[in-house]
Parts: C-alpha cells; sequence; structure tokens
C-alpha cells in the first residue's frame, strides 16, 4: 500500500481555552486533489497551519494529535523550513510582497540557496507561466508586486507558493479574489500539476470543490462530517443528511 | 391621529443642516484655537531667544573657547562637547536599542516574563532623567571606575534613550502587516530572512526618525551629565574635532547654559540667549534631518 501523502490521527487545537478542532483523522493520497468545504470558523484553515506549522507563531495554541507527510512526523521534523518548502501555501487574501514581481517570486528560492541568475529566471518564468501571470507582468517584473491589482496579486501569491517546487500544495479559498474567466485557467492548471503534487483546495465555492477534487471533505465546527468520494458526497444522498444541505445551499 | 404622515425627505436648508454647520464651524474654532495655544507660545520664546541672542552669534562665538570667567570668547568647547556626548551615545544606544526592539517584537513569545520586560522598557522611559543620572554616577563613574568621562556620561545618556528608542522601533516594526511576514513563513523563510529582507527595509524610516528624534532630546539634558562627565570650564584645542577623548571631562551647552545664568555673576545679558539660541538651532537642523530622511524613505514606501 502506498504511504499517504498527509496523514492526520486524532487532531485536535485549541486557541486558549477554545478548542477548534475536535480529533480530526483523515488521510490524503499523492498526486490527489482532496476539496474541503465548510462554513467559516470550521477549522479550515486552521488545519492547513497545523500541517505546515506556521501555527507555531500564533500563541496560546495547544495542539494534540500527529499529522505525518510521507510518513514523517511533522512535530519531529528537525528542519521546519524544509517543511514548509515541501507544502506550499496559499493565503485566502492576496499578499503582494513589497518587493519586485520577480523577487516575489525569487524570494523562497534565494533562501533556500539558488544564487544563479540563469536558475531563477527559469523558476520566475515557470512559476508566474503556472499562476496564468505571466503574460500580464512579463514586460514589468521589477515593478512592485504590491502595485498589482487585487487579483494578479492573489496569482502572485500563487506563483510564489509554487516557486519553491512544493510537493504538497495548500490553496486556501484562493479565487474569492480572482475574476471567473482567471479562476477557471487556474483550474485547469491545477488539473495539470496534480500530475506533480499533491493539492489540498479549500474553497467556499463547493462547485469548485465538484470540479476538481477526487474526494471531498466536508468539515462543520472542527469536526469531519463526511469525507469521500465527490461523486459521492455531491451526490443526492451523502452519508449525512447535513452535508446534502450544504452543498445544496439549504444549511442551518 | 397616528395617521399623520411624516414630512417629506428634503435635502434642501433645513434648520438641521444649518445647527449642523454651525456646530461645524464651533469645532473648527476649538480645534484652531487649540493649535494656535501651542504655535504662538513656541514663535514667542523663539523669537525672543533669537532676538536677544542674534547679536552676540558669530563663527567666532562657536569657535573659540570661553574666555575670561565665561563672560567673553565663545562656546567652542561646550558645542564640540555636545557632539560627542551625542554621538558617543547614540553609537551605544541606538545598535542595543534598535536590535532589542527587533528582538522583542519579533522574536520574543507573548509570556509573562517578556510582558514583564516590555512593562519596564515602558517604564524605564518615564523615569526622571536626574534618576538617571545618579544610576550613572553609581554604576559607571564609581563602580565602573570609569570616572567623570564622557563615556560614562555618554553611556547614562544612553541608558536614559535607549528605552525612548525601543518603544519607537517597536512600534515602526509593527507598523509592518504582519501577514507579509506570514506570507514570508509559508514560503520557508526563516524569521531572521523575514526580518531582514521584508521587516527592516519597510520600517528604517520610523527607525531612523525614532533615532534622530532622540539626539535633540540628548542634546538638552543636564541632569544625567552633570554628575557623570560634564565640568564647569574646560578649555581645549580651538578649530580640532578630536580635541576631546572619550575619558576626558568636556563641556556641554545644556550645562553650559545652566551655569552661565546661575552661577557666572556679571555674564553680558546676551550670552544665555545666544547659547540658548545654537542649542536650539543644533536641535533644529537634528529634527530637519529627520524629517527629510523620513519623506524621503517615504517616497520609497512599497504598499
Amino acid at each position: 500500500m502506498v504511504t499517504p501523502k498527509v496523514q492526520v490521527e486524532n487532531l485536535r487545537l485549541s486557541y486558549g481555552p477554545k478548542e477548534v478542532i475536535h480529533g480530526i483523522s483523515f488521510h490524503i493520497e499523492p498526486n490527489e486533489i482532496l476539496g474541503i468545504i465548510g462554513p467559516a470558523q470550521s477549522g479550515k484553515t486552521s488545519l492547513l497551519r497545523c500541517i505546515n506549522r506556521t501555527i507555531e507563531f500564533t500563541t496560546n495554541t495547544r495542539q494534540t494529535g500527529t499529522i505525518r507527510v510521507d510518513g514523517e512526523d511533522v512535530s519531529q521534523m528537525r528542519d521546519v523550513y524544509a517543511l514548509r518548502r515541501k507544502v506550499g501555501m496559499v493565503a485566502p487574501l492576496p499578499v503582494g510582497l513589497p518587493l519586485s514581481i520577480y523577487d516575489n517570486v525569487a524570494f523562497a528560492p534565494r533562501n533556500a540557496g539558488v544564487r544563479q541568475r540563469a536558475a531563477l529566471d527559469e523558476i520566475v518564468e515557470r512559476c508566474l507561466r503556472q499562476a496564468a501571470l505571466w503574460d500580464e507582468v512579463k514586460d514589468r517584473l521589477d515593478s512592485l508586486g504590491t502595485k498589482l491589482s487585487g487579483g494578479q496579486q492573489q496569482r502572485l501569491t500563487i506563483a510564489r507558493a509554487l516557486s519553491h517546487s512544493p510537493q504538497i500544495l495548500c490553496l486556501d479559498e484562493f479565487s474569492i479574489a480572482i475574476d471567473p474567466v482567471t479562476t477557471m485557467r487556474i483550474e485547469d492548471v491545477l488539473k495539470e500539476l496534480k500530475k506533480e503534487m499533491t493539492i489540498i483546495l479549500v474553497t467556499n465555492l463547493v462547485q469548485q470543490a465538484r470540479r476538481l477534487a477526487a474526494r471531498t471533505m466536508f468539515l462543520w465546527n472542527g469536526e469531519i462530517v463526511e469525507i469521500g468520494p465527490t461523486s459521492e458526497v455531491f451526490s443526492d444522498n451523502p452519508k449525512d443528511r447535513r452535508t446534502y444541505d450544504y452543498v445544496n445551499g439549504i444549511f442551518g | 391621529m397616528h395617521s399623520q404622515s411624516p414630512p417629506p425627505v428634503t435635502f434642501g436648508e433645513t434648520p438641521f443642516t444649518r445647527s449642523k454647520r454651525r456646530r461645524e464651524k464651533i469645532a473648527f474654532a476649538v480645534f484652531a484655537g487649540m493649535v494656535a495655544c501651542i504655535v504662538i507660545p513656541l514663535f514667542l520664546i523663539v523669537g525672543y531667544l533669537v532676538k536677544e541672542g542674534a547679536p552676540l552669534i558669530s563663527w567666532d562665538f562657536l569657535t573659540t573657547n570661553p574666555v575670561g570667567g565665561m563672560r567673553k570668547g565663545g562656546i567652542w568647547s561646550a558645542l564640540l562637547g555636545t557632539f560627542w556626548l551625542v554621538g558617543t551615545s547614540l553609537c551605544i544606544s541606538a545598535p542595543i536599542g534598535v536590535l532589542a526592539a527587533v528582538y522583542l517584537n519579533e522574536y520574543a513569545k507573548d509570556n509573562w516574563f517578556n510582558r514583564v520586560i516590555n512593562l519596564a522598557v515602558v517604564n524605564l522611559a518615564g523615569v526622571p532623567s536626574i534618576v538617571h543620572a545618579l544610576f550613572g554616577l553609581g554604576a559607571f563613574v564609581l563602580f565602573a571606575h570609569m570616572g567623570r568621562s564622557i563615556i560614562a556620561a555618554s553611556l547614562t545618556l544612553a541608558i536614559m534613550t535607549m528605552p525612548v528608542i525601543i518603544a519607537s522601533t517597536k512600534e515602526s516594526l509593527a507598523a509592518v502587516p504582519r501577514q507579509f511576514r506570514e506570507a514570508c513563513w509559508n514560503v520557508g523563510a526563516t524569521r531572521w530572512q523575514t526580518i531582514w529582507h521584508i521587516v527592516l527595509p519597510n520600517s528604517i524610516s520610523g527607525i531612523l526618525t525614532g533615532v534622530i528624534l532622540q539626539v535633540s532630546r540628548t542634546a538638552g539634558e543636564t541632569a544625567p551629565i552633570m554628575f557623570t562627565g560634564a565640568v564647569f570650564y574646560r578649555k581645549i584645542e580651538e578649530g580640532n574635532f578630536f580635541a576631546y577623548g572619550l575619558a576626558d571631562q568636556c563641556m556641554a551647552l545644556s550645562m553650559h547654559l545652566f551655569t552661565v545664568t546661575t552661577q557666572v555673576t556679571n555674564a553680558p545679558h546676551a550670552l544665555p540667549f545666544a547659547i540658548a539660541t545654537v542649542l536650539l538651532g543644533f536641535v533644529l537642523m537634528v529634527n530637519l534631518t529627520a524629517i527629510l530622511l523620513r519623506s524621503w524613505l517615504r517616497g520609497r514606501k512599497k504598499w
């Protein structure tokens, strides 16, 4: 049997006295797109932050359970920076770093020790192309990333996440700042990227999960309501009634 | 009774809009008056000082030692002493203060120990300068056997300005949005890489302004240097910028002003005014540098 790319076992997370993830377990196969849907405050972003351990930058959190990436317990990893390069993360709000467009994308490779200009050029072009941004910015790579429009900055964020060649790509509602046409272009890219990497797609657009994900997980109030093949989750009779209600917009 | 319909909504002149405009005018007058309360005394003070002191100020006044029991000559040794005190103390307090602020803002976890440190920094900034002076006397002059010297006085001044530098630097660092840091951490940058490439370049204008503004404060303080290194009178080589050594005692403008007004009898009437004008001019020049630097760096602001 193949080792799961990501394996989460009985993960619990609390911010101060408030527990937000109540012991969830699931796994993600290599080269799979896992869709995660669920309303606000259901723990989606927190879950992603646990996987790449950026949760450590939030004070007063407590986490139990284990998360394994390629069979290796992330909490035991010595080189947390290597873990974060292995897990690409796209945050819901676009963040262009106050650097040039080129430097935005070259930031991670440089920090990881890539110095040759040619290698950096190649990475920058590849990532910007994959993020469907290359054509718009190829003539002004040295202008500021923060001066781009919101949607462009979001694609820049995606390019940056791809720049360190992650094996797992976490997309946290990547499309809220992007127009539908560009979203579709990026979705096509994701289908391509699936061949190279595992993708975790957190989305509020349930139809996006339906289009892309092989399996879909419905997270609600820090618990997994249902996880299964997307066709089943989106069918007329999923295992849990709440899934049907949420997917069809008649929740609560 | 309830069937009476409300008056139609109009957007023209009504009693309500009139009273609104009247209140607006009153508020404006009050705020403008407050500004006048600050600005008018300032101009009166500066104008008075300059008017009384100007006849004495000349290039010679700045570049010759005081003579004749302070009654004649210039203020060279005091002016140079102030330069040395300010420069040395800033060389000590700026690096330590900025690095401490980086640690407190970027690295330190939010626990009781660091909260105590932050509280201590804030409180230290509010300690009267005479208390710092006594600490400097005990710690540097006596305990560390530095004697009364520029280095002891500068260390005392540095201790005094450091909390303020820490506070202003922390504020500048905190003004860099947290999402930039998170974006960097997400791509596997270390804290230091994040600080060096993103946080510091975008907070440097605020940090420098905070540091430079401490120059004027340092230049004006009398109490901390009185016990630790400044003297009533000292003759030094004129025109030599390195006439003082770190272990020497020195004169200082603020102290000189104090002694001339209180200790020297029959000093020319214009002398204290001239000294004050020079001190003010020095502070003004430093602040002007800060403003120019700030506007230049802000022009390069990146978001």
